[in-house]
């Protein structure tokens, strides 16, 4: 991406949980920060997020979770990317416990944000996402 | 009235109530239904619980009761709550992790196994696929011996919420009404103990809104219920004794408190002022709370006991029927069994160490409860009045037209911006997130873990049911499934009593469900 253009970011709930509290304050934080926001919302899988990332030329996604599913989705949602040739970071909300963190690091997520992240944690964990991926 | 003298601590007798009319037990019930409120049955400590296999809750649900809790409450994980069997594609990653997974009648049976039917009194929380699920509560009571006409609980069944805040709906507003009603005439004919229906402010809080807006939608909701019944033919004062309730407790102690008894007072009014009812049942709005799993926090979450407290309290001065309380450990996983063990036992301190259980409405007359219990039936009879307005006199059309309009999700995520932002601010102190912050870096306790291999032994346990069934038992029950959902005057029930009997899966019957009935995408509002 240019220098000056916004971060474009798609947010998407992946996965059966509908709890979507926390990503729409996320799409809020984000938008206020500046970025441009690509809201896929609840029931979104690895196809129709990695699908949403193609067509709006998406800089990062953000995936939340709060169904304890990380550990196997969030791997397959790195790997689907770059399947697709994707080169873009994500970065996981949720209820995700500390001893995970490791683990999805290695699986390639860029970063965690987790619950009570006040609002410059969230706009630095993206901006540091995808500053620090990549190209 | 109990003959036992009430003392306190100190050994000064106190009477069951104190002040004017109207009193507890007399309408408007805004100070509670029952005259002397816990002196005469405490609330029920119905702990909601849920995870892995229905042999891995069981054993939870037997701890529980060993452990003094009166009631069961069933969390389905997230598949079965979509209606998705364990081995769906979408169900990946998600079967057993926040609830129990069940897919078939013998799930449902190894789920209680060993819990006597015909004396426990069970809630399951689940919406869209509920009438599957009661009907294989039914089949498994049935089939050990115990007729459902004994059987107590309650089913959530509340689907309107769920286009609002919790999200998980399955089919389209209108047909899925159908099914609420349907559970609504076949409970009132056949299950005299069940209630049909939970009408839920739980899940509109934790998605963000005001405690006025939780009042408010929620009644609303119960009010279209009640007009959706109605106009499938049955008389108001058949099914609304049976109607229930299920609020939030957030933390703001004397906002909830007020919250509980305007829900009291509108429900009375409107009852018996607009739907014409006149059993005294009808007008009495019982209900359970649970504590708000929103307010706790990851950060020092020991601090959560302390909030879990201070909120079941509020429930309690509130005249709740039953009380969930929250694990510490929620906001960071499933709860342990010694997390949910204390969250209990902060019930048992309040019901029988504080001596709040032995006056009924102890905070009634305080002027500061009863103006806030005024102003927020004031604001919230300033959204039925405009539900009534869109919906041209009718509060079911008018929550039809508000959800269609995405206007309760664009004022619910209005609502929760708001807060966030005033918390972000430092406008609003939460204890160990923005303020008081020493320990909140510490190690994190143990945390409940389901891995992965809970998702296959199920696969397997669904595997070995399709493998023993008659498939074309299965197959002959699906069409009637298909064909009585075509006509939307047949009760639904006898045809799902049939298809869970000859063990099809609730996947399948969601399926041709939705083949009738269609899907729903909601609107997104952000």
């Amino acid at each position: 991406m240019s220098g000056d253009s916004p971060i474009r970011v798609v947010l998407a709930k992946l996965g059966l949980d509908g709890h979507d509290r926390g990503l729409k304050v996320v799409a809020r934080i984000l938008r206020d920060a500046g970025m441009e926001v690509i809201y896929l919302g609840l029931r979104q899988t690895t196809e129709t997020i990695v699908d949403a990332v193609e067509q709006e030329d998406a800089d990062v996604v953000g995936i939340s979770m709060l169904n304890a599913g990380h550990l196997t989705l969030g791997p397959r949602i790195v790997d689907a990317l770059a399947d697709a040739g994707l080169d873009v970071p994500v970065v996981i909300g949720g209820i995700v416990p500390d001893e995970d963190r490791q683990a999805l690091a290695d699986a390639g997520v860029a970063g965690v944000l987790g619950p009570g992240a006040p609002a410059e944690e969230v706009v630095a964990g993206i901006r540091d996402a995808v500053a620090t991926h990549g190209w | 009235m109990t003959g036992k003298t009430f003392r306190t601590l100190s050994g000064i007798p106190v009477e069951a109530v104190y002040g004017d009319g109207p009193l507890p037990g007399e309408f408007p019930y805004t100070r509670g239904v029952h005259p002397d409120m816990y002196r005469s049955r405490l609330w029920t400590m119905r702990m909601f619980a849920g995870f892995g296999t229905a042999e891995d809750t069981n054993t939870r649900f037997r701890e529980l009761l060993r452990s003094g809790g009166t009631g069961l409450s069933t969390a389905f994980d997230m598949p079965t709550l979509m209606g998705r069997d364990s081995d769906h594609e979408w169900a990946l990653g998600e079967v057993g992790r926040a609830g129990v997974a069940v897919d078939t009648v013998e799930d449902m049976a190894d789920l209680f196994d060993g819990i006597d039917l015909g004396a426990v009194s069970t809630s399951m929380t689940i919406n869209g696929p509920a009438p599957i699920l009661l009907a294989m509560y039914v089949v498994v009571a049935e089939e050990s011996g115990v007729e459902r006409s004994r059987l107590a609980g309650t089913l959530q069944n509340d689907i309107l919420k769920e286009y609002q805040a919790q999200k998980e709906y399955l089919f389209p507003p209108r047909p899925s009404v159908r099914l609420v009603t349907d559970a609504i005439r076949f409970t009132t004919a056949e299950m005299p103990r069940w209630n049909p229906v939970s009408v839920s402010g739980y899940h509109i809080r934790e998605a963000g809104s005001t405690a006025a807006q939780e009042l408010a939608f929620t009644l609303a909701n119960g009010f279209a219920y009640v007009e959706a019944a109605c106009a499938a033919g049955l008389s108001v004062d058949s099914f609304a004794p049976r109607l229930s309730f299920f609020f939030n407790s957030h933390v703001d102690f004397f906002e909830e408190v007020g919250k509980f008894r305007a829900a009291r007072r509108i429900w009375a009014q409107w009852m018996r002022d607009r739907y014409g009812a006149t059993d005294e049942r009808s007008l009495k709005l019982r209900f359970h709370t649970q504590t708000a799993g929103v307010s706790l926090t990851a950060q020092q979450p020991e601090v959560n006991i302390a909030r879990v407290a201070l909120q079941a309290l509020a429930g309690v001065m509130g005249g709740t029927q039953s009380l969930h309380t929250d694990s510490h450990d929620e906001a960071l996983a499933l709860p342990t069994a010694e997390a949910a063990r204390i969250a209990l036992r902060s019930q048992q301190v309040i019901a029988h160490e504080t001596g709040v259980a032995s006056v009924a409405d102890p905070l009634g007359g305080s002027h500061y409860v009863e103006w806030m219990t005024d102003e927020l039936e004031r604001r919230a009879e300033e959204v039925f009045a405009h539900l009534d307005e869109l919906g041209g006199g009718s509060l079911l059309e008018g929550v039809y037209a508000a959800i269609e309009s995405g206007w309760f999700v664009g004022e619910i995520a209005d609502a929760s911006y708001r807060y966030e932002r005033e918390v972000n601010a430092g406008d609003r102190i939460v204890v160990g997130v923005n303020a008081f912050t020493e320990g909140s870096d510490s190690r994190q306790a143990e945390l409940l873990r389901i891995g992965q291999e809970t998702e296959d032994l199920q696969c397997q346990r669904l595997d070995a049911v399709r493998r023993s069934r008659d498939d074309r038992a299965v197959a002959a029950s699906l069409s009637r499934v298909a064909s009585d959902a075509a006509e939307p005057t047949t009760n639904l029930l006898p045809a799902l009593l049939e298809a869970v009997s000859v063990r099809a899966t609730l996947g399948e019957v969601v399926e041709v469900l939705e083949g009738v009935f269609g899907t729903y995408v909601e609107r997104t509002v952000v």
